[in-house]
């Protein structure tokens, strides 16, 4: 088939990754424009060496080509997104959302995607998100899970001012998606922001507590780290540095968890070094899930031909 | 005649924040009450009450807290005549949400923590609780971890975004005597009349009160103590022999010596499960710079992999975690009893 057209909007380490991951790793999409607002942004000059039409005069420009793109990649601020999507809805843009907005429903692309019919505009959580749900929603398919929490580590280097300003909103973001992706009664998301050089690469250790059988060796704990090992599998197909760091711990139950154990499963993300180095993991991981994202919708969108897929 | 005669600070009693990490976070209402109504007795100014780790710690990865932070914020709030009630809460972790509740809950002092070189993320919580009145405190943790010059850095960022006083938090007793001045006095020049100065010690390497002591001299304005040392690692400063020495060397800190000795003898005594000590894990983490609280997280951890504490906490300050990071003690320990290299 032939290749959808994308619009990024943002133009700064995060979009400029995902340039580079669209152009390096995408199967059925291809990037038509970059968008920023600075002319002196690298990651315009970097689209405009590449062939992409690149502007400064941001959304309201493009908007005015004659070319739409089939798909825009949100990558500024949630209040700009939640200021351009009524803009791309208008149009029949898929909005693929990488900021906090949460115009659209969350998504992981490995545990949610096939689930949601509206699809015009969705929101990749966080990057801890992306890393954490996945799992998260691995356990709550063997056992029900009453409470799931993260914490998720990155290299202060990777750490940009959008996440500095708005720590909160990173962390209420990812304990929501820990409920209505990964499937969890109560959702807690911590974020630690590490300055050690050589940075350290991202981490995330996802403690979900479970019934007390489950914590015991038997049946029930093998589903738990079979389905464990799956979802570690499916990520590993667009994230290839995304791994375990040990085997999932259980510890047993305690009255002061509710009476219920626990499962700890520790996750380092590597990232493919497209721009940013490899410890980079948490710019990896969500770029790399929204373009798995907009491949998976190109393929839909063509199935259903012309149609805007939800619209 | 000595200029040190016209020093004074304000002690922060923080038995029942600090002090929290060594009661693995499981402090009553009834401790809570004591606590407070022996140290409002004794004019202790600030008292402050939160989970060990600060608002919202209560978390699989610091340990659950036996009772509510917010039911214990407001017993002490309804406890003191005098004093007023702190909270600390650490971005990343504790929210605006929590900070609001804790307003609400009668806390009138907001202390908001970062690491030592990471003050931005703290921007927006110390401009929310100016907003809601609160007196602000910053806690640059880790102080040993930047230099005298990247601190006064840091600390600038926290004074423009409305912080009163920036604290040179030694989390991991690591400092010695003049690295502490070093640091007092490279805030006190960059912040001017902009903030006050304060100064956080621990026991790790026996240093805290002397350490509060250069503090002082240096221009420290706020100092903060735990009743019996209570606290995470080899404990903090203790509030008793902070009263004690700094009356003795003439810093007035209006605090009554007896009746803090009294409050740590007969009330703090009775209630707690652990005295804090230096032995080979705390010792080792003010000697590899690891942040206090995660002594007993690694003790739990030697345990059930069979390696010792102290050598887990070697390896997590080679590996340079920070604050917060106490999920990487198991990680640590796995490794080390698999025979892996770690970092």
């Amino acid at each position: 088939m032939a290749k959808k057209t994308a619009a990024i909007v943002g133009s700064g380490n995060i979009g400029t990754d995902l340039m580079f991951k669209i152009m390096r790793r995408s199967t059925n999409v291809e990037v038509k424009y970059m968008i920023g607002v600075d002319p002196a942004s690298d990651g315009l000059a970097r689209a405009a060496r590449l062939g992409i039409t690149a502007s400064a005069e941001g959304v309201d420009w493009l908007l005015a080509q004659d070319e739409l793109p089939d798909f825009v990649f949100e990558c500024t601020s949630a209040k700009a997104h939640e200021a351009n999507a009524p803009k791309y809805k208008a149009a029949g843009i898929h909005a693929i959302d990488l900021t906090p907005a949460a115009v659209g429903p969350y998504l992981c692309p490995v545990v949610n995607l096939d689930a949601l019919e509206d699809v015009l505009n969705v929101n990749m959580i966080t990057c801890a998100g992306q890393a954490t749900t996945p799992i998260v929603a691995a356990i709550s398919s063997v056992v029900p899970v009453d409470y799931a929490e993260i914490v998720a580590s990155i290299a202060s280097k990777s750490a940009g001012p959008g996440t500095r300003a708005n720590v909160d909103e990173f962390t209420e973001t990812t304990s929501r998606a820990l409920e209505e992706v990964g499937g969890a009664k109560r959702g807690k998301a911590i974020i630690i922001i590490n300055p050690v050089e050589p940075p350290m690469i991202m981490r995330n250790t996802i403690y979900a507590a479970i019934p007390a059988e489950a914590a015991e060796p038997g049946e029930l704990q093998d589903r738990i780290v079979a389905a464990i090992d799956a979802a570690v599998a499916n990520i590993q197909d667009y994230v290839p540095g995304y791994s375990l760091r040990v085997e999932p711990q259980f510890d047993s139950a305690r009255e002061d968890w509710d009476g219920n154990g626990r499962v700890g499963v520790w996750v380092q993300v590597k990232g493919a070094a497209d721009y940013l180095p490899e410890y980079a993991g948490n710019l990896d991981i969500i770029t790399a899930a929204a373009t798995r994202t907009a491949d998976l919708l190109a393929e839909r969108m063509d199935a259903n031909t012309s149609t805007p897929v939800g619209a | 005649m000595s200029t040190h005669t016209e020093l004074s600070v304000r002690l922060t009693d923080t038995t029942l924040r600090d002090g929290s990490h060594a009661m693995s976070h499981k402090f009553t209402e009834e401790h809570v009450r004591s606590v407070v109504r022996a140290l409002d007795d004794a004019k202790v100014e600030i008292i402050e009450v939160t989970h060990g780790d600060g608002l919202g710690g209560s978390s699989f990865n610091y340990g659950f807290s036996l009772t509510p932070e917010l039911d214990l914020v407001r017993a002490a709030v309804d406890e003191a005549r005098n004093a007023k009630i702190a909270v600390l809460m650490l971005p990343g972790l504790g929210t605006i949400h929590d900070l609001n509740q804790a307003h609400e809950a009668g806390a009138s002092v907001a202390r908001i923590a970062t690491h030592s070189t990471e003050a931005d993320v703290s921007i927006q919580h110390f401009q929310h609780a100016r907003k809601l009145g609160m007196e602000t405190v910053g806690f640059l943790m880790l102080s040993h971890r930047a230099t005298p010059e990247k601190l006064a850095e840091q600390a600038r960022i926290m004074a423009d975004a409305g912080c009163q006083c920036v604290y040179v938090v030694d989390s991991a007793g690591a400092l010695i005597l003049d690295d502490v001045s070093d640091r007092v006095s490279a805030l006190v020049a960059e912040l001017g009349n902009d903030a006050q100065v304060g100064f956080h010690g621990h026991q790790n390497l026996s240093f805290g009160v002397a350490n509060s002591v250069y503090a002082a001299r240096a221009g420290a304005k706020q100092i903060d103590g735990t009743l019996l040392a209570l606290g995470a690692g080899a404990g903090n400063s203790p509030t008793e022999v902070l009263a004690a020495a700094f009356e003795r060397i003439g810093i007035h800190t209006g605090v009554d010596v007896h009746g803090v000795m009294a409050a740590a003898e007969d009330v703090v005594k009775p209630i707690i499960t652990r005295m804090p000590i230096m032995d080979r894990a705390s010792i080792m983490q003010g000697y590899a710079g690891v942040y206090s609280s995660f002594l007993i997280h690694a003790e739990r951890a030697a345990e059930r992999y069979g390696v010792p504490a102290w050598q887990i906490l070697e390896e997590i300050g080679k590996a340079g975690y920070v604050g917060g990071q106490e999920d990487m003690i198991v990680d640590v320990a796995v490794q080390l009893a698999s025979g892996a290299r770690v970092a």
